[in-house]
């Protein structure tokens, strides 16, 4: 039987593990979602400019 | 791009309310395993991220299929998201199996079958992101991506069933363990409800990250659309 505190570390250690990489992921959604606004309001501008 | 529609702002908020349901059934529903106690938990969610990852990959050779078929470069934004999506899941299934294997096998790794295969089958949708990012032009890049996760999704099964096929230590949920497995279990009722509800509440969020990611690659394909007026 594995010791009650060795596993809660462990067990800890995996959901916290979970929810981070979780939370880059939508991170990475967030700031990606931006740049690409940012870069299409730009070239609309750029669009605009040269009509 | 349109703000986001109701129906994904409703998802939005079912998926967190599902993903805390799920953590409380987990922590405060789900008995402690006999031998394992603690860390036996990590299965909940270590199963779940299986399922929608392996789900994923085979929904992006579907999207494959479908481009081959019509041409339609929103098969491509729908394979591409169902790849990345499913890489993120994948990647969780194999930090915490190791998480958990290392005080149930007292190593974070071992080159058993089911390890091997989960670390080929994520190795084989990172090369494909790679590989997608050296070709310019969007039809040849989306008819190389479709046949790639075409070939890619062979993985999946083999990923499947290695537990199935060959002597492992990695126990089998469903089905007859392997005489060499460790840390396998009998699951109570309590246990089983808690699974489902974590594959449920996972498929609702690949569902609703999948919505999120699609959007992104529509957004992402009028960038490059408008980028290339402008060189022309």
């Amino acid at each position: 039987m594995i010791a009650y505190a060795t596993s809660i570390k462990y067990m800890l250690a995996g959901y916290a593990l979970i929810l981070i990489v979780l939370a880059l992921y939508l991170v990475s959604l967030v700031i990606r979602w931006r740049n690409l606004k940012r870069d299409l309001r730009i070239l609309k501008e750029i669009q605009k400019k040269s009509n | 791009m349109k703000p986001q529609p109701i129906a994904l702002k409703v998802l939005n908020v079912v998926s967190v309310l599902l993903f805390l349901a799920a953590l409380g059934m987990v922590f405060l529903y789900a008995p402690l395993e006999a031998t394992m106690n603690y860390v036996q938990k990590i299965f909940y969610f270590h199963i779940a991220n299986a399922w929608v990852g392996m789900l994923g990959f085979i929904a992006a050779a579907v999207a494959g299929v479908v481009y081959l078929v019509r041409h339609d470069q929103k098969w491509d934004i729908v394979e591409l998201a169902a790849v990345e999506i499913s890489l993120v899941f994948f990647l969780i299934v194999i930090l915490a199996g190791s998480i958990w294997a290392r005080p149930t096998w007292g190593a974070y790794w071992t080159w058993e079958p089911r390890l091997t295969t989960a670390a080929i089958l994520e190795m084989v949708y990172i090369a494909y992101l790679l590989l997608r990012q050296g070709i310019d032009d969007p039809d040849r890049r989306a008819r190389f991506s479709a046949v790639y996760t075409l070939v890619g999704a062979i993985s999946v099964p083999i990923t499947f069933l290695s537990i199935r096929l060959f002597r492992t230590i990695h126990p089998v949920v469903i089905g007859t363990n392997s005489a060499a497995s460790q840390g396998g279990f009998d699951m109570t009722s309590k246990m089983l409800a808690t699974m489902f509800f974590a594959l449920f509440t996972f498929s609702i969020i690949f569902a609703n990250l999948f919505w999120h990611r699609i959007r992104l690659g529509q957004l992402a394909q009028q960038v490059e659309q408008l980028k290339l007026e402008e060189i022309q």
